[in-house]
């Protein structure tokens, strides 16, 4: 089956997009998960990728981390292919990607055994940007900044809801202030005023940071939200690349179905119900 | 004819993978044990990690190493009188005791009584990081996982065992002692230099190399199992009870192959 593959064009000047993908391919075992991704997000865009669940939506953000190694394909950040170096550059390089790059993993992610301060100037501390003594001042400002009262620095994790604990996520992903913020599924398990909230507080924080974002999703009001581009991964290759606000009217026949969430159209629809 | 032919092809198809499969289950934890290890001479160092560690393995595991240690001193003190006053050799219990206690029970106990509730631990609490994407959170934040996670906790327990044995052994004889002293009739005076004529340097040695090596391994198989595990709940699970169990049964194969060495020499 032939899939339709409609994108359109997004200028950038004369500057290399911040950050370049071309023809990325992974595979676990026997099962292609990326499948020839290629991709440009100019600096400054809020970028968003719709798509099913297991289309490689979170293996190619991992990809972009340095957490999994692609089969083969291209990946430049400012120009710089990430993946054709050697040992030790590839180790300087990831080391600078850590510096530039704040994620937002999809249940926070925070640290058990630290208390929310140390979670969030972790990265800091790590790098030594920060003196520990200033450290915890520090985070009641990052809190403050995702509308958190700083009382809860001293808390621990698990005493936090869903959505607290996103927000902190976010404090901590920001911390470093970091030109590339990236996002995994940001309103995943919350309600859909709290997803709303973490939603303003991102689009915030990308404006404030003057960071390009990328946040994988497949909650429409959500993509819609944070994005001002969007692309819909299926079977591990981009079908459609367009506009975020024309999502649901893309006139693509996969991303209609999708965005829609109707059972008719080029996608198939494992049936869950039993058989009788 | 074909279902045998089909049988026997089958069989050494799944020989030959379980093999396999061995070989790269071991060189992966070599690996792993490897990286580590190096990790201890090279900068930044998790002090708070290694002494949280450090307490978790060594202190928190004083009471049950001790119980165990005691009555396992009374239990060898029982059982020699039992077997020795047939012989009318009762004066070589206290031998036994230490014998038995420095060599063998103490470093053998304390390991698997760590084992189960540190070896555990560390894999519990590494895999819930794996599966809820702490480990890769770590490393997003410019720190080296293994660094991290591992190293500081090997250390700890490379250290602490030994000196849980130390324990071990003094409340090991001190069992002997108690049952040999209040209920066989020994005098203290004489079971006392018994036990010191019978201590040499090598016996106490001996127990103190295999501690190491038993700390080694209980945090190394927490740590892996923890670190390679998946699939949730079910996968941190999976990864406990493997640590615990690959960890016993490599403590009582290294405690053959170690006693063995000395034994030679």
């Amino acid at each position: 089956m032939t899939t339709q593959i409609t994108t359109h064009a997004i200028s950038y000047g004369e500057d290399p997009p911040k950050i370049r993908i071309r023809d990325l391919y992974k595979s676990f075992g026997a099962k292609r998960v990326l499948n020839g991704v290629s991709l440009d997000i100019p600096a400054g865009t809020s970028f968003v990728i719709i798509g099913r669940s297991g289309s490689g939506k979170s293996v190619l953000l991992r990809c972009l981390l340095g957490l999994i190694p692609p089969d083969s394909g291209l990946i430049e950040f400012d120009g710089e292919n990430i993946l054709s170096l050697s040992r030790q550059r590839k180790k300087d390089i990831h080391r600078r990607i850590n510096h530039r790059v704040g994620m937002l993993f999809q249940n926070a992610a925070l640290f058990d055994s630290l208390t929310v301060w140390e979670n969030v100037t972790f990265g800091l501390l790590a790098r030594k940007l920060i003196p520990r003594n200033k450290a915890r001042l520090h985070a009641h400002t990052l809190l403050a900044q995702v509308g958190l009262d700083p009382s809860i620095a001293d808390l621990y994790p698990a005493a936090l809801s869903g959505g607290m604990q996103k927000r902190v996520g976010l404090a901590r992903a920001i911390a470093a202030q970091p030109d590339i913020l990236l996002f995994d599924e940001p309103t995943t398990g919350l309600d859909p005023l709290t997803g709303a909230v973490i939603d303003k507080l991102i689009v915030d924080c990308v404006k404030k940071n003057g960071s390009t974002a990328l946040a994988i999703t497949h909650d429409m009001a959500s993509a819609q939200r944070i994005g001002n581009e969007a692309a819909m991964l299926y079977q591990g290759r981009i079908i459609w690349q367009g506009p975020a606000q024309s999502l649901m009217t893309s006139g693509n026949a996969y991303v209609d179905q999708f965005t829609h969430g109707r059972r008719e159209g080029p996608i198939p629809v494992e049936d869950d119900q039993p058989q009788p | 004819m074909n279902i045998v032919v089909r049988f026997i092809v089958d069989l050494i198809a799944g020989l030959g993978h379980a093999t396999l499969t061995l070989i790269h289950e071991t060189g992966a934890m070599a690996l792993f044990a490897f990286v580590g290890l190096s990790h201890i001479v090279r900068p930044p160092f998790y002090t708070r990690i290694f002494l949280d560690s450090f307490l978790e393995t060594g202190f928190f595991s004083l009471p049950v190493v001790a119980l165990t240690a005691l009555f396992s001193g009374g239990v060898i003190a029982l059982q020699a009188y039992t077997g020795f006053a047939q012989y009318h050799a009762q004066s070589a219990i206290a031998d036994i005791v230490i014998l038995s206690i420095t060599h063998e029970l103490g470093p053998v106990l304390a390991g698997l009584m760590v084992t189960g509730r540190v070896g555990a631990a560390i894999a519990a609490q590494i895999g819930t990081m794996r599966v809820t994407d702490q480990i890769d959170a770590l490393s997003t934040l410019s720190t080296d996982p293994i660094k991290y996670l591992v190293t500081p906790r090997l250390l700890a327990a490379i250290i602490a065992l030994p000196l849980l044995v130390i324990v071990a052994d003094i409340l090991g004889v001190a069992g002997g002692f108690l049952v040999a002293v209040f209920k066989l009739g020994f005098s203290p005076t004489a079971y006392i230099t018994a036990t010191l004529n019978s201590l040499t340097q090598q016996d106490v040695t001996i127990g103190l190399v295999k501690a190491a090596v038993f700390g080694f391994i209980i945090a190394l198989m927490g740590c892996y199992q923890g670190y390679i595990s998946k699939n949730g709940a079910e996968g941190v699970g999976a990864a406990t009870t493997s640590a615990v169990v690959i960890a016993s049964i490599l403590i009582l194969t290294l405690d053959y192959l170690i006693t063995d060495l000395f034994f030679s020499y």
